[in-house]
Order: C-alpha cells, then structure tokens, then sequence
C-alpha cells in the first residue's frame, strides 16, 4: 500500500470533511503541511495573526454556519489562538483550530516553540485532542469536527506534533469517530413540548425571548412563524439579534442592560417568558430575582447545563430549538380554532406593549456634532436592499450597532457576545468576507478596538476582500468612559485615546482607501463612497467624544430599572 | 450537604486533569477524588466526594455529563451507596503494655497489622468514613508517626434497584 504523510492525511481528511477555507499562520512545526497544502483544494488565506485567524474563521461559521478551520504553529502560534477559542467557546461558534507542537518524543522538555496547549486551552475549548500517533489523526480529525459541529457547537482544538505531520502511514479508510460518552439529544420531549404549549396558550402577557441558539440551529424562520401565528411579542439578545426580523410589530429590539425600555418592561412584566436558545447571562437578567419574577418560565436548550444554571425554569425542554418549533408548530397545526382564538386574545398585553415602545423610544439629538447613532442609522438606511454582514468590535460601537441597525437577516451579525473580544470586528469580517465575496460586509468599530487587530489591514488588501471598516472615533475607550462617568465620578483613568494614529494615513498605509467625516452633512457621501469602492476601505468618523449608550442598566440592578438619558 | 458521584469516564491521558479544572473552574468543591481502572481497561471508575446545595450538585453532575470523555455519571445517595476508605498508619511503640492495648484497639476497629517492628507498627484499617474518624480519634493518644489515607471508593448496591 501506499504511504502517506500526516500532512497528506490531515489535508484529505480536511477535503472529505467539506473544508474549503482555512486561515492560518506557517512556522517550523507545520512545515510539512504548509508543503503539502498547494497540492490540495482548501483555500488558505495568510493572516497577520494567529489570533486573527481563529476569529475569520468564527467569522466565516457565523455568516455561514459551516465550521471553521484555521491552522498555526507551535508555542506563541498555538497560545495566540487563546482569545479566539474563547470568543467562540462562549458563543457556542463551531470551529476547528490545528496547531503544530514539538515533536513527541521532545514533549515536555522546554523544547524551542513548545506549549502545552491542550492544557491551556481545555477550559476554553469545546473539547481538545494530543495526536500521539499517526494512526489516530484520521480519527481525531473527524471527532473534532464531529464534536464542534453537533449539540451546542463550539471549538475543538487539534494538537498536532511535528513527527505525526512528517511522519508516514497507510492511511485508513474511512476511521469514523467513536465516542462513548458524547451523544447530543436533538429531539425535544413531546410531553414537556405539549405542557410548554398548553402553558403558553394560557398566557395573558407571553414574550419571547430568543438567543444566539436560534441562529445557530436556523431556527430563526420557525421562531418567527410561531411567533407571528400566536401573536406573542419577541425579545432578542445581543447574540439572537437577526433571529427575528426587527421590523415586525411585534418585536421589542434587544433586551438586557442596554435593551429597549419595552424589551425589558415587557420580560419584567411578562406571566410566560419562553426562552429559546439563550443562557440568561447576567448582561441579559441584571438581579436575577426581579428577572421576570411572575413569569411561567419555558427553556428550549440543546446544553442541559444551561438549564437551571441562573435562574429556575418551570419547563426546561432539552433538545435542538429548530426540532421543538417544528413540534410546537405541528400542535398549533391541530389546534387551529385554539390557535386563531388565542392570537386574538390577548390584545390588551399588545397595546401595553405598544404604549411602552412610544414611551421611550431608542433615540438622540443630532446637532453639529456627529452622533453616533446617526451614523449607525445611515449605514442601515443606506444597505438596507444590500443584506450586509455586520461586525462589530466591543463597547460603545457595539451596542449602537446592536440597537440602532435594523436587524432581519439571521447570520447577517457577527459580534463577540459572551467573551467582549475587542479586536474581534475586523477579522471576524474578513472571513465573512471569504465565504461571501459579493456581499457588502461592514465592520462597525470604534478608535480603541480596531486597534487591536488592525494588522489585518494587510491581509484584506492582500486578498482583496473588499470589507469596509467604519470607525466610529470619539477618542475614548467610550464604553469604560461612560462607566467612569457615571459610576466613578469623571474619573477617565486611562480612558482617553489621545495617541491614535491617523486611520486614513494607516488605510493607505496598507494599500486600502482612507476616507474622513467631520461634519454631520459629509457622512452620507462618505459612506456611499465607501460602499461603492470596490476595495477595503477604512472610514474614520469623528464623533460627539462623550456620548452615552442608553438604556442603561447599572450592573446587578434589576432590567426594569434604567438609566434613560 | 456531602454528595458522592461515581464517574465512568474513558481510560485516556488528560481526563483526570479535565474533571479536575471543571471542578476549579466553576468554583465548585472536591472533598476527595479516587481513581482507578476497571474490569474494562478503556474505562476507568472515579469516586467524587463534594458538598454543595442542590443546584450546584446538579450543576456539577450535568457539567461532567457534558465532558467528551465522561460516559456516565451517577449520583450516589447515602441510602443506595455501599462506601469505604482505608488508612495506613504508622506507629512509633516499642513492646510492652502499650503496644499491647494498641494491638487489642486494632482488633476492635478490624484493622490488621501490616509490619511488626521492634519499635514500630504498620496497621491498615478500612470502614465508613465515621468508622475511620472514631478509630483515628481514639488511636490518637498513641504517637502516630505517620499516616496516609485514601479518598472514598463507593458503588450503588444492587438490592436498591428494585
């Protein structure tokens, strides 16, 4: 028989596994892929970082739900993807990360370039894997991607060391993976799906509250048909945003510690509150005892652990949420008189929601200065037959974008929710950008975060992925600014970016457009140009330097009680 | 409360490390851990003793429910657990009356001389955790020297199934 190397192995399985795409760093203990990989279909784009390549890839499992793959090497190359992994361990983003390692018989011995990975990374991986002979690679790499992308996703790291990649064997057809103790259950439980459904056709105040799991599990269409059919108001959090389309009546916008003032009265206030695929994460409840504390509480999860983990749960339902809509609207099916009846029934709980979104609308006052909300808004206005990929950085950009872009698209928004990665908006977009060349995808950033991966500039030029990168620059790290203001009396400690470089100077500096707006009137034309540019572009917009995002909900206080203006 | 968990997970490098940074990580407690092959030598037989209130043993029990390589997870209640531990203690006493009325103690706590030395004595004594506590308390006026002693091994009892 014919022998292959490790390399060769870990290419085709990466082949049989439908890999198209893989972002990754060379370096001495993945030489022998790096040589292999010409030879190969998977595409491979060259980033300026390791950790970079970890969040194209997340980026490119967002927007296409497909897992991700990124490749680096040993010691700094393998710690660099810590954050990555992390970002999308907590926002449960199926990827696979390879990275190089000493040889084995060098492991453990303060080699050149080693780390023990596997034992950095197990508390923020999904699960991780040692090759410690070539005869497993084949194994492991279809356990990886098994685990990654089954249940509730999440990163699986593959330790590779140098003599398994150069090494030689037969390969093994078709090695499967094994796994004894990891059996994820998909189907809900048709007893508590029945009683969850009878439950909410009691409601008098039902509301929907909905996370990234929706989106993970393309569920976002089933949501919203059972949401339409019983006329029940839907909540999204910051990672369930695109789930439900917000331009429906019957959505409240995001909730949680910058959400609506409806989103948030209607939880406080709701007697069902029907989680599906979200983790009620403190940003999201504020004081977990006033967190819709007269509500029946339903949770459709895929991870058991999130059940019951914050906050008691009446009906906890353990399953796919795309199979447990599916079932729930097969019983609005036989029920169609009950059904009709009861969306029809509760019109008083509409009207109390309506008067609470006219009450305190999300709102600001554009004068000389740009806000920028406004320019959130025009980016929405001016794309919105375009269906954009968004990204975002951490902080103030990111919750202007979260609530003043209008969401109707799932997998149109790619942000780092659990983990608050700054840094993570450019990259993110730029893998995005891979899986959708036609797109027009937008990076929504502030002066502060694109900082912190702004050396991947280089790498969309390279390619030509033609992001576009809107920087709103108020010359704060605006959102520990907007904290020191209100709860530590003004005190900007370290808060103030007055050493930013020129970003159009540093646009042009790696070969993409620079464009700056000043003045309210130059950021339509601005944007329209930078949209229509063919190449990436960086938009400097210099903004009002202390606006605040509102709501608020100071930390531990409960959701209903928010800082307004 | 203390909860005991008895944990099948599969026989590979790094498991014990991946239980161990669960518990660390989210805070929760381990009293004791013990660890050992079983009949089937892919499989391996944890015994984890650990307090804490009725979420957090659930949240403990569904967190190592969600490690890969944990294949089950039963939580042993005081009523169906069969539970032991052993210690190993070490004796500076030379013969004469007192060696005389520590052997005669031994023999009420069951132990069983390991090593009889000239000034020195090896007992092992194994039992519920209460008898190993009553036993050491007692043994205590009698210059331990030294001592190692083992984590809790349990199973479920089988007449508690029906």
């Amino acid at each position: 028989m014919k022998e292959i190397s490790g390399a060769q192995i870990l290419l085709e399985v990466l082949q049989e596994q439908g890999v198209e795409v893989v972002f990754g760093y060379p370096g001495g203990a993945v030489i022998n892929f790096y040589d292999h990989l010409p030879d190969y279909s998977c595409r491979h784009f060259l980033v300026r970082h390791e950790q970079a390549a970890v969040h194209a890839a997340d980026g490119y499992a967002r927007a296409t739900g497909k897992t991700g793959v990124a490749l680096v090497t040993s010691g700094p190359g393998a710690t660099n993807t810590v954050t990555g992994l992390a970002t999308a361990s907590m926002d449960s983003i199926p990827l696979v990360v390879f990275t190089g390692q000493v040889p084995t018989p060098l492991i453990g011995n303060d080699a050149f370039q080693e780390a023990d990975i596997v034992g950095i990374t197990r508390p923020c991986t999904k699960h991780n894997f040692l090759v410690k002979r070539i005869e497993d690679l084949e194994r492991i790499v279809n356990e990886a991607f098994h685990i990654a992308g089954s249940g509730r996703p999440g990163p699986v790291l593959v330790d590779l060391p140098k003599d398994i990649l150069a090494g030689k064997c037969p390969k093994r057809k078709a090695v499967k993976a094994s796994l004894k103790g990891y059996n994820p259950n998909y189907a809900g439980h048709p007893g508590q799906i029945q009683r969850a459904m009878e439950v909410i056709l009691k409601a008098k105040k039902p509301v929907f509250y909905v996370g990234g799991g929706v989106v993970l599990a393309d569920a976002a269409a089933r949501l919203t048909e059972l949401a339409r059919a019983l006329q029940i108001p839907v909540t999204t959090t910051l990672m369930g945003l695109g789930a439900f389309p917000e331009d429906d009546q019957l959505s409240l916008g995001m909730l949680g510690m910058h959400g609506t003032y409806r989103a948030n009265m209607a939880v406080t206030e709701s007697d069902v509150l029907v989680a599906c695929g979200a983790r009620f994460d403190d940003r999201v409840t504020g004081r977990v005892d006033t967190f819709a504390a007269d509500a029946k509480i339903i949770h459709v999860d895929i991870d058991p652990t999130s059940i019951s983990k914050n906050v008691d749960v009446d009906i906890p339902i353990v399953g796919d949420v795309g199979d447990v809509l599916d079932k729930m609207l097969e019983l609005l099916k036989t029920s169609e008189t009950e059904t009709k009846a009861y969306a029809g029934g509760h019109d008083e709980w509409l009207a109390e929601v309506a008067r609470w979104r006219d009450q305190h609308k999300l709102s600001y006052q554009q004068d000389d200065v740009i806000k920028p909300q406004f320019v959130v808004e025009k980016i929405g206005e001016l794309t919105r037959d375009k269906n954009p990929i968004v990204s975002t950085e951490v902080g103030q950009n990111q919750m202007w974008a979260a609530q003043f872009f209008t969401f109707t698209q799932p997998r149109s928004w790619l942000t780092s929710g659990g983990l608050g990665t700054m840094g993570y908006g450019l990259p993110a977009a730029m893998g995005a950008q891979v899986a959708f060349p036609e797109r027009l995808v937008i990076d929504i950033a502030g002066d502060g975060s694109i900082q912190m991966n702004s050396q991947e500039l280089a790498t969309v030029v390279q390619y030509n992925l033609p992001v576009k990168v809107i920087i709103l620059n108020n010359g704060y790290l605006g959102m520990v600014r907007q904290w020191q203001e209100l709860f530590f009396d003004k005190h900007y400690s370290s808060t103030t970016m007055n050493h930013a470089p020129d970003f159009v100077k540093l646009a042009e500096a790696y070969g993409a457009l620079g464009l700056r707006a000043q003045r309210p009137d130059e950021v339509e034309p601005v944007l329209k140009q930078a949209f229509t540019h063919p190449g990436p572009v960086v938009v400097d917009i210099v903004v009002a330097a202390e606006e605040n995002v509102y709501p608020m909900v100071p930390a531990g206080e409960a959701i209903s009680n928010m800082l307004l203006v | 409360m203390k909860h005991v968990i008895s944990v099948m997970v599969e026989n590979e490098f790094g498991v014990l490390s991946r239980i161990a940074s669960l518990f660390s990580g989210r805070g929760f407690n381990i009293e004791s851990l013990t660890v050992a092959e079983t009949e089937d030598k892919s499989i391996s037989s944890m015994t984890i003793v650990t307090h804490g209130d009725e979420n957090i043993i659930e949240q403990i029990t569904k967190q190592l429910n969600k490690l890969i390589n944990v294949i089950k997870v039963v939580e042993l209640t005081e009523s169906v657990q069969m539970a032991r531990e052993m210690v190993l203690l070490k004796f500076a006493v030379n013969s004469g009356p007192k060696r005389l009325e520590l052997l005669r103690l031994i023999e009420v706590y069951q132990g069983r001389v390991l090593e009889l030395g000239v000034r020195s004595l090896i007992v092992e004594l194994t039992g519920e955790r209460a008898k190993i506590e009553a036993a050491l308390d007692v043994l205590a006026p009698f210059a331990i020297k030294d001592m190692s002693r083992t984590g809790m091994v349990a199973l479920a009892r089988d007449s508690q199934k029906n």
